[in-house]
């Protein structure tokens, strides 16, 4: 069989399903190909400068946090008329990363689309450490995080119960939920691969660590059966899952009744955002990734490619939904939300949400010439942007909303402290320092996954 | 120990391993050892092969059942869990909807049963398939490594009745095996260090003590104060009684109250004047000279104080009221007219208590007004009184001309 090619790889034919990986990789190489990543008794200089720049920002905020434990919330910016300030962005903003990850994992696993198979690993995992520093946010930002806990249903001297039908609760279920399932849906898919690490470990600290984590796992018959099985039907309960989490986040807003926010298109709205950002985050991620670690031939530009392609499609499905608002806005014909509208675009606020419309709805649409959905370091520049647009959307919906509302006698502007400004630099730390450390030690590509879909995988 | 034995455990045969060259092979291989008549056997792949369960024979997994049970549970459990915590155990009144309405129920049954059944799924791929499972025979083999890379293997149990070293290989052999190889039985204790045994027992133990010692602490009385671990509001830049101050000549934090403070329920002196009782009932005569200052003093003040609401003719038409009644306040008393008989017939000691303490929907004006200016008003109210239900008999002789 001749080797693939990057343009049979990127073939647009219709009549013949593109080849999935690079090269000429057989069972071995692809377990060589990504074992060696972890199995690297040193790393790269690149991951070193990388790990200490994301360690140190990761100090950083769990530094802020104490700081705020110790004083109390008036450390933040957040203050009447604007209660939610960074701590509710950052918080909508990370989780929304996540939903990438679960689109990847389980959206496009059910409907087969095998080309998912080499950077769902890391999408899934770019999930759960998104939701990680997602649920910080809003934990931190309650004032006394050491009573947290009565956030939870249990018999307590106070004869207390929490509001099951308040949406801030649905919201701590809902956010707990897709962090345990997306956990558990990433873990299942690694227990193979980590068996693979497990059996090719030549020290006793690796054969011991991954043997742990392996559980034992030999990949015969009736275990593979059985986590298919699973693996379907986790697949099968993520897909509304993660559809649900956003919608239940954007009902934090929706229930309440400020002008800009109590809109029933908050649920599309925000989930389309949701995966919009998340994969401008997986482009983010994957280029720079897959040219450190060497995984060009598995993940190839085709994925990026299509990673790109989708992001064009939600940015157009997020411009739909502004001019929507607009829409309702004008239509409902209420005054407050009319003005609402007038006072994002035209308001103090302006600046954000004019950088939002630039970077979530002009940028993306370089994504119609094949150049830039495959050239990496542009399509970096547009993921990048994007991801700005998104943290900028959050601002807009949050603060300008809030700084306006019905009274004008109780207006104000919001200021963030540097502490807040901290504390958003330093989740990206935690992102990536999580990230970093999950691309040194874990199989960052679903190995049993590709050779599954491997042309070569049987010889002959 | 001869050194197989030192190696494997023991030397006794677990089993036989043979590698296939691919998956084909096999599941070609599976179907033959299965048309053999073996069931201790088992098929090893790097990747799922389909195809690999049936053709051996084996039956589909429970595991959607278990996920499907397990959701019901989550779903029920949400539904019974809102139902009692904010229904009835507590029932929370939210905006005058009912206590318990399945709409505002659905996304934490919805996401209660996603819960449930992901653990289920994840637990139960695990259990059924007996992991974890820290030790194997046949993790002993180094060519069994390659299974999670690229090997594929076919093992039949030592412990299955067909089982015979011989005519097995040479069935392996038949169902084109690459090469076999026997794995031996290994001691399950092996690899696990002495000391882990107790050390894991230890720990638990020690794990044991923090809820025994809250469950004790839960259940006993103590005179000692609480352990209050992080202080909330305890710390306050406040004074706390007994403690000293720098601000105060005094150098004392608490401060006297003021010269001429009573404590509540200390015994009053002229109950007459203050409280307007003579021997616990409502006085009928007043504490106070009546004089035409003191009458002039009440129209004043009842003018500030009364009017507004009570009118200043007092007849309960006050601008107060007007406005009321002509936005059609739904919560509005009208003051009582001062003429009706139930007020007119009131003794002067419980006017002044209306004054002091209020009356049903009337607010207190004892902190308002001190004592000798209610008792004027009292007077002033009178006068209003008697004004209606005068006669010519209560007016100066000398002044009735001017009447007629
Ligand atoms: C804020 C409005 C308001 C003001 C000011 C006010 N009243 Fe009244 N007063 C009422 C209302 C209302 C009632 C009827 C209360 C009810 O029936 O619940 C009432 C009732 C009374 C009564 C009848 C009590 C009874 O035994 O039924 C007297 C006497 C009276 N007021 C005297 C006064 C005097 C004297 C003043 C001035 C110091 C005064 N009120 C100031 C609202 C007011």
């Amino acid at each position: 069989m001749p080797a693939i090619t990057h343009e049979d790889n990127m073939t647009q034919d219709p009549t013949r399903r593109a080849p999935l990986v690079l090269g000429e990789p057989d069972l071995a190489s692809v377990t060589e190909t990504v074992c060696r990543i972890a199995e690297r008794p040193g790393a790269t200089p690149a991951w070193y400068v990388a790990f200490v720049v994301s360690v140190a920002l990761t100090l950083i905020l769990f530094g802020s946090i104490g700081y705020l434990i110790i004083h109390g919330i008036g450390v933040l910016g957040n203050n009447s008329p604007v209660f939610w300030g960074f701590p509710i962005i950052n918080f909508v903003f990370w989780i929304g990363i996540g939903h990438a990850g679960t689109l990847i994992s389980a959206i496009l696993f059910l409907f087969r689309q095998k080309w998912r198979t080499s950077i769902n690993r890391f999408a899934e995992a770019m999930t759960i450490f998104a939701v990680a520093c997602a649920g910080i946010f809003p934990a931190v930002h309650v004032g006394r995080i050491w009573v947290i806990y009565w956030l939870a249903p249990y018999p307590n001297q106070m004869a207390l119960w929490p509001n099951f039908r308040s949406p801030l609760l649905w919201d701590v279920v809902a956010v707990s939920t897709y962090a345990t399932v997306s956990l558990l849906f990433w873990y299942l898919g690694m227990i193979p691969d980590l068996a693979t690490l497990r059996d090719r470990a030549t020290t006793k600290p690796r054969s011991i660590l991954y043997g742990l984590f392996a559980l034992g796992w030999r990949g015969s018959a009736s275990q593979w059966h059985r986590f298919e099985t699973a693996y379907l039907l986790l697949a099968a309960l993520a897909t509304p899952l993660v559809l649900s989490v956003h919608s239940v986040v954007s009902f934090d807003f929706a229930v309440a009744q400020l002008p800009g926010w109590h809109t029933t298109i908050f649920p599309p709205y925000f989930v389309a955002g949701a995966i919009f950002s998340g994969c401008a985050m997986v482009v983010t991620l994957a280029v720079p990734a897959r040219a450190i670690f060497g995984l060009k031939s598995l993940i190839t530009m085709r994925h990026l490619d299509n990673m790109n392609k989708l992001i064009l499609g939600t940015s157009m499905l997020v411009a739909y939904a502004y001019m929507v608002e607009w829409f309702m806005a004008w239509y409902g014909g209420n005054p407050k939300e009319i003005f609402a509208f007038v006072n994002r675009a035209l308001g103090p606020y302006a600046w954000g949400y004019w950088l939002m419309v630039l970077c979530n709805v002009v940028v993306p649409q370089l994504f119609w010439f094949k150049k830039w959905r495959t050239t990496p370091w542009l399509m970096l520049i547009v993921a990048i942007l994007v991801n700005v647009g998104m943290w900028m959307e959050r601002f807009v919906i949050i603060v300008a909303s809030l700084s306006r509302d019905f009274l004008p006698s109780s207006w104000g502007m919001f200021k963030p402290t540097s502490i807040d400004i901290l504390m958003m630099i330093g989740s990206f730390g935690l992102f990536f320092t999580l990230f970093l450390l999950f691309c040194r030690f874990l199989p960052v590509v679903a190995m049993a996954e590709v050779k599954a879909v491997l042309p070569t995988r049987d010889p002959r | 120990m001869n050194p197989v034995a030192e190696q494997s455990g023991t030397s006794q045969v677990a089993g036989i391993l043979a590698e296939f060259r691919d998956s084909e092979d096999l599941v070609a291989a599976a179907a033959g050892v299965r048309a053999a008549g073996y069931s201790q056997w088992e098929a090893y792949s790097p990747f799922p092969v389909h195809g690999l369960v049936a053709a051996m024979g084996r039956r589909k997994t429970r595991l959607p059942w278990l996920v499907l049970l397990a959701g019901l549970a989550g779903g029920g459990g949400a539904v019974a869990l809102q139902w009692w915590t904010n229904a009835v155990n507590y029932p929370y009144l939210i905006s005058g909807k009912p206590y318990f309405s399945l709409p505002a129920n659905i996304p934490i049954i919805f996401e209660f049963i996603i819960l449930l059944s992901a653990i289920a799924a994840f637990g139960g791929c695990l259990a059924l398939s007996k992991l974890p499972q820290w030790y194997h025979p046949l993790a002993a083999s180094p060519r069994f490594r390659r299974a999670s890379t690229d090997g594929f293997f076919i093992t039949i149990d030592a412990s299955d009745p067909c089982f015979d070293d011989a005519i097995t290989t040479q069935l392996l052999q038949s169902l084109g095996t690459v090469t076999t190889e026997f794995f031996y039985r290994i001691d399950s204790k092996r690899g696990l260090p002495k000391y882990a045994i107790p050390t894991i027992a230890i720990l638990s133990a020690l794990a044991l003590l923090p809820p025994v010692w809250i469950a004790k602490a839960r259940y006993k009385q103590s005179s000692l104060p609480r352990i209050h671990l992080v202080r909330d509001m305890d710390l306050q830049s406040k004074y706390l009684p007994q403690q000293t101050s720098s601000f105060f000549v005094d150098g004392r934090g608490m401060r006297p109250p003021v010269p001429g403070t009573i404590a509540v329920g200390t015994p009053v002196e002229n109950t007459h004047l203050r409280l307007g009782t003579v021997h616990g009932l409502p006085a009928s005569s007043f504490p106070l000279d009546v004089t035409a200052e003191l009458v002039e003093r009440g129209r004043q003040r009842y003018n500030v104080y009364c009017a507004t609401c009570h009118g200043l003719a007092g007849d309960g038409d006050g601008i107060t009221s007007q406005l009321a009644f002509d936005r059609e306040e739904p919560k509005w008393i009208r003051p009582l007219s001062f003429h009706l008989e139930l007020v007119r017939d009131q003794p002067a000691g419980l006017l002044y208590q209306t004054i002091s303490d209020g009356i049903r929907k009337m607010p207190a004006y004892g902190s308002q007004i001190p004592i000798q200016d209610r008792w004027a008003i009292v007077l002033y109210v009178r006068a209003l009184q008697r004004s209606r239900n005068a006669s010519i008999e209560d007016v100066p002789t000398d002044l009735r001309e001017y009447l007629r």
